[in-house]
């Protein structure tokens, strides 16, 4: 081909390229466009109170974002208090050189945990309503009466609710948790534990005073990008929390909901206002989401080595 | 590093007491995985021989039954899936690849890679159920489009896009500068470099990035509730309310008919084969064509 056709060529294929990028970003600004947008309805009429406000009538336009709002951040912190012990735990078990766990054995686990988190979260839904909830009917009835004068678990068990919720989020997001800390563990110097060992420490000495410290900040950046997916993790919340919207309750076992839940639940039959106000919680959630992963990256980023901030 | 020095190993101790401590703490990390692998064993055990009961001929063939009607299947939900996902892996593959090219290959100024990496990395953070929300707001409304499969293979696009971008980015990073600078010292362009030279070393690349979002966009339903809706008919074209199995198990599961739960279940089970195909085969693409560095 003549030099000056190649080089139409190449000019035309870079600049498709670069729209492509271009696309992106579009993308990304048209989304929040999107959001802003259609909940301006409700922005202009309830303002910021919306966010703290309590209470859901949709009929008397009576609406209020708290209680989803607080059930997002506490199933949130809850799943992940639950599973960052069992995530570092696992992630331990799977670099550990253990006598009793040979390589083999150890990447057949590792792609069991890696399988955890390819499970579509309807499925962990479906489980959650025919398989957790029956289960856990004994446990929370007894909780309840020995435990009953404790707000957390002041009320009866009703089925749907806050405490299945949080433990199926935790099986979830646990996968999250193990891959980031598995790699920072993965990636430290051999050299350290060593050297730990050469003066002496035990395994677990040179696990919980020298590994852990040097891979504690990445881990944290981890479990703030677990904690990210958890708040806007929506279908098997969805299926299992109860979708309770009008008032904040601290028992663990009464129906709760969350921003996420509540789009998903009421956005196909919502009307008018409703939808203005739905919009504002998906732009709140937006809002929390970004805030938690801008952490985590900062975090990632500050102790990255590498400096590109991927885990 | 300054860590080392904060704890210092008791060596004052009993050893015994020591190794004790050391072992209980084996325990218990044993426990943890013990902790976190039972439930899954639950979970598949549960799927699979629930999901066995109803796993027939007809599941694939008949129609998603209404509360009270008998026998039926997941025919109709299955093809919408296909569809809905085949048109999003459309989308996505070639807009993804190109936006990683641009981001490795073509781009020279570094704040413009760090922005469009910042960018990526949003689109992956926003959570799925925003992305149907923004595909409902600009295309099902703004647009006009109306809800279908259009507009669910958009939101599927979406959810798919950062895992292929970055697939084929961590590729190109690793793609050795020798075959690229010997192209360019025969002369050839950029884009006869890209086409010629990156782009067929980076398929395999591309594939294992394809298999993975695959498997995370089969079973995602929460972006398809506003955007492809649910239907209990056969998909009659990209526009039009469009079935699909991840929103159909929802509905089942949430529902008190008998026979639509047990369908949900063996929907379950046909998701998790999926995801078992899609991750198996993204493993051995990746073993193929481990990254060059």
């Amino acid at each position: 081909m003549a030099l000056y056709g190649r080089k139409i060529g190449h000019r035309l294929g870079v600049s498709l390229l670069g729209l492509a990028a271009l696309l992106v970003a579009i993308v990304l600004v048209a989304l929040f466009l999107t959001l802003v947008v259609a909940a301006w309805p409700a922005i202009a009429r309830f303002g910021w109170g919306l966010i703290g406000a309590a209470g859901w009538a949709p009929n008397r336009q009576v609406f209020g974002l708290g209680p989803a709002l607080y059930g997002t951040v506490v199933s949130g912190v809850l799943a992940l208090g639950l599973a960052v012990p069992v995530g570092v735990g696992v992630a331990l078990l799977l670099t550990e050189e253990f006598v009793f766990l040979p390589r083999s054995l150890q990447g057949i686990c590792g792609f069991l945990i890696d399988l955890l988190a390819a499970i579509p979260s309807v499925v962990y839904g479906l489980w959650g309503i025919f398989v957790l909830i029956p289960a856990l009917g004994p446990l929370a009835a007894w909780l309840h009466g020995v435990l009953g004068d404790w707000v957390l678990f002041a009320t009866p068990f009703l089925g749907r609710g806050m405490l299945p919720a949080v433990l199926v989020l935790a099986l979830m997001v646990l996968p999250t948790i193990a891959a980031i800390a598995r790699q920072s563990l993965g990636s430290l110097d051999r050299e350290l534990r060593v050297a730990a060992m050469a003066v002496g420490a035990t395994r677990w000495e040179a696990v919980r005073g020298v590994l852990l410290p040097a891979a504690g900040t990445r881990i944290l950046g981890g479990v703030l990008l677990a904690l990210g997916r958890a708040l806007g993790e929506t279908m098997a919340v969805t299926m299992l929390i109860g979708n309770v919207p009008d008032r904040i309750e601290a028992s663990l076992l009464a129906p709760s909901s969350t921003i996420a839940s509540l789009i998903a639940n009421e956005f196909a039959e919502a009307r008018g206002l409703q939808v203005a106000v739905l919009m504002y919680g998906a732009l709140v959630l937006l809002g929390l989401v970004a805030g938690v992963h801008g952490l985590a990256e900062g975090i990632l980023q500050w102790r990255s080595p590498t400096g590109n901030g991927r885990p | 590093m300054a860590i080392a020095h904060r704890q210092r190993p008791a060596l004052g101790k009993n050893l015994a007491w020591r190794q004790g401590w050391g072992r209980f703490w084996t325990a218990v990390v044993v426990l943890m995985g013990a902790i976190a692998l039972v439930p899954l064993a639950i979970l598949l055990g549960y799927v699979l021989v629930r999901g066995a009961q109803r796993f027939d001929v007809q599941v694939w063939t008949a129609l998603t039954p209404a509360a009270g009607q008998v026998g039926g299947g997941l025919g109709n939900a299955i093809v919408g899936s296909i569809v809905m996902v085949a048109l999003a892996t459309g989308f996505s593959v070639p807009l993804g690849v190109a936006v990683a090219l641009y981001g490795t290959e073509v781009c020279r100024q570094a704040w413009i890679r760090a922005a469009l990496r910042l960018a990526v990395n949003v689109l992956n953070g926003v959570p799925s159920i925003l992305l149907g929300v923004f595909v409902y707001g600009a295309v099902v409304v703004g647009l006009g489009w109306g809800f279908g499969a259009i507009a669910g293979a958009l939101a599927l696009s979406l959810i798919m896009l950062p895992t292929i971008i970055r697939t084929t980015d961590d590729f190109c990073q690793g793609f050795p500068p020798e075959q690229r600078l010997a192209a360019y010292a025969l002369g050839a362009t950029d884009w006869e470099v890209l086409t010629g030279i990156v782009l067929p070393a980076a398929l395999p690349a591309i594939l294992t990035g394809t298999m993975l979002a695959l498997s995370r966009a089969a079973g995602e339903t929460a972006p398809l509730i506003f955007t492809a809706l649910g239907f209990d008919f056969w998909l009659r074209g990209l526009s039009g309310p469009a079935p699909a199995l991840s929103l159909t198990i929802y509905r089942f599961a949430t529902g008190f008919d008998p026979n639509q739960q047990n369908l949900a279940w063996t929907g379950a089970l046909i998701l998790l084969l999926l995801v078992l195909l899609t991750q198996g085969l993204a493993r051995i693409l990746a073993r193929l064509a481990p990254p060059s560095t």
